[in-house]
Order: structure tokens, then C-alpha cells, then sequence
């Protein structure tokens, strides 16, 4: 089988998965507790104008319909319009998508940039005070919530030391990478952590491998040693780590931008949610059940390009 | 005879671990002859290995090797680790039991053959591509070109081994150490893999040692044999007048307890006991404890490494046995 034909077949595999999310996000939403109609018209309402509402909304149609009129406009592009801020969904997210991608984006290469090296610096130092001081600080990290470190960092890095803009968002590339600093590193921590101990065990599990052995005998130098054979074996169990934690990753991404007040979708889907905005939930979730499957996808292409006997199985 | 092209005096490797100090290597002193085949034979945990390990300096921490290994005029033992590489593959390369886990499998063969081009000569592009596939052809492997691109899942297991093979040839080595290269495959493969070994050996002018447990292929491939027991070299002998008269306990007993290639059939002896602990060793021969000959004389003290080569053999014969005079009177080899 050849590289294409295995992307193609990943890819026609995530086709009823999402059809899936889109049953459920439809049910979902209106098994939650709670009426979109109170939510808009208020408690005191008429019997009329609940009525006429439900009508305008489409609600009076049997659920069959109107699960095929939300199929329909799926594809079409068509999220169909937020029930509170009278503006269509896809604008919405188009609008706001972009600045959480970027977040999550910055989140994720920041985790990878601090757990690839650390992981080294451990792995070879292993059991010495650095090894112990790497772990400790990631065990520390893990072992708090993402709003508290977010917090903490705000009160000393942004509030008093004025070294980072508290909250916000920027205008150039430059200014996003300033602006959403302290956010990203936030949100990225716990995956640091969780990626610095998966590939520290690698390494250690790498370095005693024989073809180690047989690198050093063919005269190899360390660092090619290290960056190729040994940096290579032990990515294949973290990149796959890495992507199924990119999906919790958005989901954090809702706190901490709610924390450092990102205009991202984290909080138009907090607003939404509040308000029984259905079509804005609904567009929501299955942009985020795109993006993530899009992740795993592209987690098992990159695992299949790192570890070559993935495409004979 | 010419001068040895290695040498090894006093080579010890020790493992301080948790559990104590084990000598895995104790004081071995052995000579290698160029363009010849040395066997080094004994069970599972006598030290042939972290020997081979130790001539390349590869022994892995908490291992520590002292002595000295006297190669073409150096002490490798004393030489920087940026000189050592020059040495690992360029001028003395190892082969390894299982290839299946001494190639990285993520990487394509061809990769793994032009990184040690690389790393020892000046070749690039495609010179560098002519040569891996010249390799690939040399050790006999099918259609080198397309194969190149292959990673070592995706050959067999004989394949493999000549994919090692090939690449520990990458820079025409003087000395190749062979750590039980034949072990992992069946005995058809076995075959084929020795007879190439020997045929590359006499192109390319290179000495090997040949690490292994099989008697069989000693006695196919060697011409000098020596006997390693608990990290000690105990008998050294040409491979025909070793498996004819030992002189050595030891070898006297693993010879009986292998089956003979002739075609009388006699019942086989097993070595009784076990190998010693390497953290305890008794004081005088090691073997003692296991063997039928030992008096009184074996356990006092370590009996040294005698030259007992007579006016009648020409070749150098070495034996720590004090009873090897009594051993080829007993003359139980029955083959």
C-alpha cells in the first residue's frame, strides 16, 4: 500500500464518525434542559407569540425534519443563524476561529518546544538533580487546573511585572505571538508535561535498544546518534500522544480564553451555551469534531511517515 | 608467524551494579593473526561478548573496561572519543546476533549504509549510492538497487543479516567482531551466511573473531579457537587439534556434550552444574566446581594460561588446565 492510498482510507474512515457527532450534537441539543423560547422571549411570554416563534425557528417540525434541514444546510455551508445574536453561525465562527487555531496552534508548538528538549535533558541525565528538577516542575504543572496556573501566571507575569499584556489579542503576527503568550503557555503546560514524561520513557526505552549499539559501532557521532536513531524511535508513542491530546487541547483552550478574555470561539461557545443558542452550539461542536478529526488524521499520516512498518499492518 | 594485528593484554571489564561487582571479562590476554578466523566459544554468560564489546569500547555504563587493546601500534583503551569513532567502522567494525533488532527499523537500509559512508569516507550523491548498492551486491542480496529504499521489516531474516553484514563492510575494515552472527537464523541460512563471511574475509584481507556457543560452526569457520569459561580464556588451541585432543576440562566436557558429526552415535554427556556466579568466583579455577578432574591443587590457586605447545606441534597451544596431561590420556572424545 502506498503513502496516498493509506491518507485516503484514514480519510474515508473519519466519514461515519462524523455523521455520528452530527446525530448526537442534534440530539444533544435538545435533550438539554431548558427552552431556547424562554431563553429569547423571557418567562413571560404568551401562548402566541411562543407559538409564532417556534414556527419562525422551525421547532414545530417533527425531529426527523428537522435533522434533514440541518444535514442539508451543513453541506450547503450553511450553520444557519444564532437564535440570540441574529447573525449566521458560519460568519460567527469564521470570525472568531481563527484567533483559538492560532492559540491552540501557538499552545501546541510551545509544548512540543519545551517537552522534545527537556525529554533529552532528562532521559540523559537521568536520576540526577536535573532529571529530578525537569520532572518535578511538569508534576507540579500537571497536578494543577489550567484556569489556576493561568491565573497565577497573570497576577505575576502580566499584573505585576507588567511583563505581558493582560488580556487581548493584537493586530500583527508579531503582536498575536506577544499578546497570546502567556495564554498559550497556559493552555499548552499540561500537554508539556504529559509529553516530557511520555518521551523521557521513550528515550530511556530507545537507548538500550541494540541498534543503538550497532550506531555507536559503525563510528556514528552522538549527536547524530541521539537525533536520528534514538529522537526518531521515541517520537513514534508521542506523536500519537501529542494528537489525541490536541482535541482536549480546544477544549482547554474555552478556559483559558475565558481567563485571559480572547474574543476565540471558547466564548461565544460559553455564551451560546447559557443562552440555548442551538444553531451556534451546533456549528460549534462540529467544527471542533472536523478539527480534531483532521488532527487525527494528520497525527496517523505523521506516525505513518515516522514508523514505516504502520502502513504494512 | 607474522605479528598480531591485536592484541589483548590483561582486558578486564567489570559491572559495579546494586548487587555487586561482576567481572565479566577477567584478565584476558589473546592475540589475533592477520586475515585469520579466531573462534571465541563458551556458554551463555562466559564473557565472549562484552570482549568484543570491550575491543570497541562499547560496553555500556556501569561497565568498565581496563588493560590495554593493542591495535596496529595504539592502546585503543587510551585513545579520545572522537579517535575511538575512526576506529568503530572504519578500521574494526561489529556485527550483532539479531538483526532484526541491531537495524533501525525506521530507517530505510540504504540510509543505514550511507551513514557510515558518510561518516568514513568522502563519498556523496550518487557515488555514495554506487557504493551502498556495490555493498548490497557484494553480500549477495537480490536486485540492490530497488531495495535500497527498503526498511529491514521488509526483508527476511538471512536478508537482514547480509544487510548488516554489508554495512559493517561499508569502509573495508581490517577486523570484523561477529557476536554470535549466525545464531538468530536457521541452519540452511547458518550456512550461507559463514561461507559468504569466509569468502569476504578473503576478499577484503580481513581478520575476524567469531564469537559463539556452536561448536558446529567453530569447527566450520575457525582456524584458532579459544575457550573463554567465567570471563577467563581457559584453552587456546588450532580449531582441528582443539576438537581432536583438548586440553582443557572444560572444553573436554562441552566437546561431550554435543553431538559428533560421525557417523557412530554415542550418548551425550552433559556439563553438570551450572556456570558460576560472577560475583562470587572460587579462588582457583572456576571450572572446578563442576569437574570431574579437580583435586585439591585446582581450588587452591587461579591456575595461570601455560604455553604446553610441544616440540611436536608447530601451533601455539595455551590451556589453564593443571591436569591437561591426564585429559588427553583419557582421551574420551569419541567422534
Amino acid at each position: 500500500m502506498n503513502r496516498w492510498s493509506y491518507v485516503l482510507i484514514r480519510v474515508l474512515q473519519v466519514i461515519p464518525t462524523f455523521f455520528v457527532v452530527m446525530v448526537l450534537v442534534f440530539a444533544a441539543a435538545r435533550l438539554l434542559p431548558g427552552d431556547p423560547l424562554t431563553a429569547i422571549l423571557g418567562e413571560r411570554a404568551t401562548e402566541e407569540m411562543v407559538v409564532k416563534a417556534k414556527h419562525e425557528l422551525g421547532l414545530d417540525q417533527p425531529l426527523p425534519v428537522q435533522f434533514w434541514i440541518f444535514l442539508k444546510d451543513f453541506f450547503q455551508g450553511n450553520l444557519g443563524d444564532s437564535i440570540n445574536l441574529k447573525v449566521p453561525v458560519t460568519r460567527l465562527i469564521l470570525e472568531r476561529m481563527p484567533v483559538t487555531l492560532f492559540l491552540t496552534l501557538y499552545a501546541a508548538v510551545l509544548a512540543a518546544a519545551l517537552a522534545i528538549p527537556l525529554a533529552f535533558v532528562a532521559a540523559l541525565r537521568k536520576d540526577t538533580w536535573a532529571d529530578n528538577l525537569i520532572r518535578g516542575v511538569f508534576q507540579l504543572g500537571l497536578s494543577m487546573p489550567v484556569f489556576y496556573i493561568g491565573l497565577q501566571l497573570l497576577t505575576l507575569l502580566g499584573a505585576r511585572l507588567r511583563w505581558f499584556p493582560v488580556g487581548g489579542y493584537g493586530n500583527t503576527f508579531g503582536e498575536h505571538l506577544y499578546y497570546l503568550f502567556l495564554p498559550a503557555l497556559t493552555l499548552g503546560f499540561n500537554l508539556a508535561a504529559i509529553l516530557m514524561r511520555n518521551l523521557r520513557a521513550s528515550i530511556l526505552e530507545v537507548l538500550q535498544a541494540e541498534y543503538v549499539d550497532f550506531a555507536r559501532a559503525k563510528g556514528l557521532r552522538p549527536s547524530l546518534i541521539l537525533g536520528k536513531h534514538v529522537l526518531r524511535n521515541a517520537l513514534i508513542s508521542t506523536v500519537t500522544l501529542f494528537g489525541l491530546n490536541i482535541g482536549g487541547l480546544i477544549g482547554g483552550a474555552v478556559i483559558t480564553e475565558t481567563v485571559f478574555a480572547i474574543p476565540g470561539v471558547g466564548r461565544l461557545m460559553v455564551d451560546s451555551i447559557f443562552g440555548r443558542d442551538y444553531p451556534v452550539i451546533q456549528g460549534l461542536t462540529l467544527t471542533f469534531a472536523l478539527l480534531v478529526s483532521l488532527v487525527f488524521i494528520l497525527t496517523d499520516v505523521i506516525h505513518a511517515q515516522l514508523d514505516p512498518r504502520v502502513e504494512a499492518a | 608467524m607474522s605479528e598480531p594485528i591485536l592484541k589483548l593484554n590483561n582486558l578486564c571489564t567489570v559491572f559495579h551494579t546494586a548487587r555487586g561487582r561482576f567481572t565479566a571479562v577477567d584478565g584476558v590476554n589473546l592475540e589475533l593473526f592477520p586475515g585469520e578466523v579466531l573462534g571465541l566459544v563458551g556458554e551463555s554468560g562466559s564473557g565472549k561478548s562484552v570482549t568484543l564489546r570491550s575491543i570497541l569500547r562499547l560496553v555500556r555504563p556501569p561497565g568498565r573496561v581496563s588493560g590495554e587493546v593493542r591495535w596496529r601500534g595504539r592502546n585503543l583503551l587510551s585513545l579520545s572519543e572522537p579517535q575511538m569513532r575512526q576506529v568503530r567502522g572504519g578500521e574494526i567494525s561489529m556485527i550483532f546476533q539479531e538483526p532484526m533488532t541491531a537495524l533501525n527499523p525506521v530507517l530505510p537500509v540504504g540510509e543505514q549504509i550511507a551513514e557510515t559512508l558518510r561518516e568514513h569516507t568522502e563519498l556523496s550523491g550518487n557515488a555514495l549510492r554506487q557504493r551502498a548498492i556495490e555493498l548490497l551486491e557484494l553480500v549477495g542480496i537480490p536486485s540492490p538497487k530497488e531495495r535500497l529504499r527498503d526498511y529491514p521489516h521488509q526483508f527476511s531474516g538471512g536478508m537482514r543479516q547480509r544487510v548488516m553484514i554489508a554495512i559493517a563492510l561499508a569502509s573495508n575494515p581490517k577486523l570484523l567482531l561477529a557476536d554470535e552472527p549466525t545464531t538468530a537464523l536457521d541452519v540452511t541460512i547458518q550456512d550461507q551466511i559463514l561461507k559468504l563471511l569466509l569468502r569476504l574475509k578473503d576478499t577484503l584481507g580481513m581478520s575476524v573473531i567469531l564469537v559463539t556457543h556452536d561448536l558446529g560452526v567453530v569447527a566450520q569457520t575457525c582456524e584458532r579457537v579459544a575457550v573463554m569459561y567465567a570471563g577467563r580464556i581457559v584453552e587456546v588451541a588450532p580449531a582441528a587439534e582443539l576438537f581432536a585432543q583438548p586440553r582443557h576440562a572444560y572444553t573436554l566436557g562441552l566437546l561431550n556434550s554435543v553431538p559428533g558429526a560421525g557417523s557412530t552415535r554415542r550418548p551425550l554427556i552433559p556439563i553438570p552444574g551450572a556456570p558460576p556466579d560472577l560475583t562470587a568466583l572460587p579462588p582457583g579455577c572456576s571450572f572446578a566446581p563442576r569437574c570431574a578432574f579437580a583435586t585439591d591443587e585446582c581450588t587452591a590457586q587461579r591456575p595461570p594460561l601455560m604455553d604446553i605447545s610441544g616440540p611436536e606441534s608447530p601451533a601455539v597451544r595455551l590451556t589453564a588446565c593443571i591436569h591437561h596431561d591426564a585429559l588427553s590420556a583419557a582421551g574420551e572424545v569419541t567422534r
